[in-house]
């Protein structure tokens, strides 16, 4: 069994021996990858659960989209005979309900959280700050396996009863009091549940990532000479540390609301179904920059690289991701215009909300001013964070539409919300993935994908979410509203060509994963900095991929480095 | 009562419940399948069992739920093709790609806002940087310029891009402060109030000042259409109310939280259960106007059209005879006509045997 004693450099005392290959000295099958306690493995193995999860997240919105092609109920009564309910126009409307409910979830707490934070994170904040691993690498195992146990249990809960078919079918956002007296059987409680352990996940994650790079930090690395990758993780994980308890407070409550007779959300016993509301997107706000924060890291770098100049202001970039992460705490009730606030509690959100549009349009413009002039080599990871600083942009402007209280009192739940949170998540978040992965692939695997398997990747898909779902901001505008299973022959015609979309985009992740057979098959070994002089953080120093134990002798970074250039002379 | 329990025996009770989960799973799964049973079962004898509301789309005959006609007679008004409903791609593709014509004051004022202020804005914003990027793809890629600058600070143009995106957002906030101050005027004092209630899944219509009530139940496609109706928008009893003058719509939830949303009219607002949500609401013109629940509230969601009919004033005052009810003043009202629970939506309790006898008769 591999102690923590083994993974770090023998100490003085171990004979001599033993020590000059100890660094990639692995553990046995079951060590290595159920016990395991070095950052990379974990990463990699967030990474292909992430990919799984996102498989499954992606195939559900693939029934949904097959479903809404056109108007009436085509599919669902198959669909929920298959999942063991009964075939009556209920269990396959419920159906529905569960599907929305379980990609919502699955692609914010399984997909893209793990990916970004849980993969690249584990991955690369110890490797770009000169450290041998994460703080406490036990705890990082037990995030890991909260977050699946956290997984199964969302999974568990699709084949438990949860009111008028197996499921639950509450939403992501889990309302009360649909979520307490209004869906009866233990599939929400599975479900909540799951969301609990994802989150106690996520807050050992949190505190991993602020003990790891206040204390483990190379010598000479100070924070303003951190690459914006780690500040992102950073900011990040304050975020996470600070809104999770608060998802965890209120969903407890949801459960004691259910099972155990008190009435937090329930009026007839004094509660106030408002105040889940307000509990739970106060974490819910942060919580879509938990999601693209690391994203923005990511783009920094590689911007940065493929332009071959150092990141353009800096400081602005990162205090950008501080002032965003500190403004996302105070915006959270732009998701609760029409609940009935106050007129003036509805002036403040609109105004604090349009605020956090200046630090996004900085970092839009700095990731622009750090091309220019710059010398582009348009690479995979280059051409996919091009994509994402302008869907982004796009997604960024339709949140200023919808910042308006008064605009939004038509917005609120139709596909124009809809069409804006995945222009900036499916569109912002995945592509930053898909450009982080690409950019790291080699680093991590220590082989080469194709650059034209992962150009066609990019086109085709920047397409088809595109066509998926530029024409949900018409359905919107019209009127459509969100969760709707079957809509007016009115809607049919762009729904159609959103569904169109899908098609393009599914098949599109053909070429992802046959690059990665590629890759893996073919792909010719990656060289230990594969981008050239453009990529000077600290991960490109060590070979492809690292050894199991990085930096046993810690790399020092020299005064005269300027921001964002931190390679020590001497590698 | 549950309510009648000692809070501290509940507490511990709680407790104890609460460490069984954790411990145990697998007894946790039954007590929870335990629960469902019993609801499944309280639903269907009590408050969800009510046969007119739960009608399946296809179930309801058109005009079957009329009620008697009392004195005069009231035929339901024919929709105008486009006009409080949303246009289809092949009716008119530019139409169908922006927001339905609207019929308020506060709508008209926040369509000019989108498409006089924001959708130009963005549009510029979004093409911009679109630009920009092509600009520096074209200019300055690895060919046209084999040497990177080392530039990394130019204070004078963080300044600019810091303070040009402050200004534009003013620009925005002074309407959208104004649009939202116009939206919560209060109701003048004789404003006529409609109380609109989400159960699961239809929608009931209170007229307080009227003495009338109905329930609104979508309509099936095939008697929608024959109606001339749009499908799964039309319903069988619509919210009559009177064009022209100034309305006070009240929204409640009776089980879970509905939202009461009509997108030509610029109004959405939530029906939670336990709140009485108010907003005025002033149609410029007579029209059928359709909207849906936009909140997620169960199976059906997305079966609870609702449909606004406005009419003259005289044709209202019409209407509310038919309906058996009277305008404010004629008569006197006695307390006692009111049925329980309708103040504030809040008395349904699935717990309780007597649910029956709160919910308003359809």
């Amino acid at each position: 069994m591999a102690t923590t004693a083994d993974n770090f450099a023998p100490a003085a005392g171990h004979g001599g021996d033993h020590d000059h290959d100890h660094a990639d000295h692995k553990p046995g099958f079951f060590a290595r990858w159920f016990m395991s306690t070095n950052h990379k493995d974990i990463g990699t193995m967030y990474l292909i659960f992430a990919i799984i999860a996102g498989t499954i997240g992606g195939a559900i919105s693939g029934i949904m989209r097959v479903e809404l092609a056109e108007p009436g109920i085509q599919y669902l009564t198959w669909w929920a005979e298959f999942m063991g309910g009964a075939g009556d126009i209920n269990t396959a409307l419920h159906m529905w309900n569960v599907f929305i409910t379980a990609h919502g979830l699955i692609m914010v707490f399984f997909m893209v959280m793990p990916a970004m934070i849980g993969g690249f994170g584990n991955w690369f904040v110890p490797l770009m700050i000169g450290a041998p691993d994460m703080a406490f690498p036990r705890m990082n195992n037990v995030s890991f396996w909260l977050t699946v146990a956290g997984f199964f249990s969302l999974l568990f809960s699709l084949f438990v009863p949860g009111g008028a078919g197996p499921g639950a079918g509450t939403g992501w956002t889990v309302y009360a009091p649909l979520s307490t007296t209004g869906s009866p059987g233990p599939a929400v409680d599975f479900a909540i549940f799951s969301l609990h352990l994802a989150g106690a996940g996520s807050i050992l994650g949190a505190t991993n990532f602020i003990t790891t790079i206040f204390n483990m930090r190379a010598p000479g690395m100070t924070l303003h000479k951190m690459p914006l990758f780690v500040w992102s993780v950073l900011v990040t994980a304050f975020l996470l540390l600070l809104a999770l308890p608060v998802l965890a407070a209120a969903i407890t409550m949801l459960l004691t609301d259910r099972n155990f007779g008190t009435t937090f959300f329930d009026p007839a016993g004094g509660g106030d179904p408002v105040l889940y509301q307000h509990l739970f997107w106060f974490f819910g706000h942060p919580e879509v920059y938990i999601m693209i924060l690391p994203g923005f890291g990511m783009i920094s770098q590689i911007v940065a690289t493929f332009s071959r100049k150092p990141v353009f202001g800096y400081l602005g970039m990162a205090y950008a991701m501080v002032a965003i992460g500190v403004v996302g705490f105070i915006v959270w009730a732009h998701h609760m215009y029409t609940v009935g606030l106050d007129v003036n509690t509805k002036m403040y959100f609109t105004a604090a909300t349009m605020v956090i549009a200046v630090p996004t349009g900085v970092k839009i413009f700095s990731w622009i001013a750090t091309m220019w002039g710059g010398s582009l080599e348009f690479k995979s990871p280059l051409v996919w964070a091009l994509g994402f600083i302008f869907l982004f942009t796009v997604g960024g402007v339709t949140g200023v539409v919808l910042a308006n209280g008064g605009i939004d009192d038509n917005l609120h739940d139709t596909y124009y919300v809809v069409a804006h949170f995945h222009y900036v998540l499916s569109m912002g978040a995945v592509f930053s993935l898909f450009a982080g992965f690409y950019y790291w692939f080699p680093k991590m695997s220590g082989r080469m994908h194709s650059e034209m398997l992962s150009h066609i990747h990019f086109w085709t898909f920047f397409v088809g979410v595109n066509v998926i779902f530029f024409p949900q901001h018409f359905l919107g505008m019209q009127g459509m509203p969100r969760r709707y299973p079957d809509y007016t022959e009115a809607f049919s015609f762009w729904h159609q060509v959103s569904t169109w979309g899908y098609y393009i985009t599914a098949f599109s992740m053909i070429f992802f994963f046959a690059n990665l057979v590629y890759a893996f098959v073919a792909g010719r070994r990656a060289e230990g900095n594969p981008w050239g002089e453009g990529a000077t953080t600290l991960e490109w120093t060590l070979p492809s991929p690292p050894p199991y134990h990085q930096f046993e002798t810690l790399p020092v970074i020299e005064d005269h480095h300027d921001y964002h250039d931190h390679r020590p002379a001497t590698a | 009562m549950r309510q009648a329990f000692a809070r501290t025996d509940n507490l511990i009770l709680a407790l104890l419940a609460l460490l069984m989960i954790v411990m145990v799973p697998g007894a946790a799964f039954a007590q929870g399948e335990a629960i469902s049973d019993a609801d499944l079962v309280e639903r269907g004898d009590g408050v969800y069992g009510e046969p007119p509301q739960s009608a399946m789309p296809g179930e309801i005959v058109a005009g079957e739920t009329q009620p008697p006609e009392a004195e005069g007679s009231y035929t339901p008004m024919a929709p105008t093709q486009g006009k409080g409903m949303p246009t289809s791609y092949e009716d008119g593709a530019l139409k169908s790609m922006t927001f339905q014509d609207q019929y308020s004051a506060d709508g008209n004022y926040a369509v000019w806002m989108h498409d006089g202020i924001l959708l130009p804005v963005i549009t510029i914003i979004s093409l911009f940087v679109l630009g920009l990027l092509l600009y520096v793809v074209v200019r300055f890629n690895r060919k046209s310029s084999p040497v990177p600058s080392r530039t990394t600070h130019n204070t004078a143009i963080e300044v600019v891009w810091t303070i040009v995106p402050v200004i534009i957002l003013v620009v925005i906030a002074v309407p959208s402060i104004t649009l939202l101050a116009r939206q919560y005027e209060t109701p003048p004092a004789d404003a006529i109030t409609v109380k609109a209630v989400g159960y699961q899944w239809y929608w009931g219509y209170e007229y307080p000042d009227h003495d009338v009530e109905l329930v609104s139940n979508m309509l099936s496609d095939a008697d929608a259409i024959a109606n001339g109706e749009p499908a799964q928008l039309a319903v069988d009893n619509r919210m009559v109310v009177p064009a022209g003058v100034p309305l006070r719509i009240q929204t409640t939830g009776a089980d879970v939280i509905h939202s009461f949303a009509v997108p030509s009219l610029w109004f959405k607002q939530d029906a939670i259960p336990g709140r009485l949500n108010e907003r005025m609401l002033t149609i410029e013109e007579p029209g059928v106007y359709y909207g849906q629940c936009s909140e997620l509230c169960g199976t059906r969601h997305a079966y609870m059209p609702i449909a606004v009919e406005a009419v003259t004033m005289e044709e209202f005052e019409n209407w509310v005879r038919v309906q058996g009810g009277t305008m404010p003043g004629e008569e006197e009202l006695s307390e006692e006509a009111v049925p329980l629970g309708q103040e504030t939506g809040v008395a349904v309790d699935e717990e309780s045997d007597s649910a029956d006898a709160d919910i308003p008769a359809p």
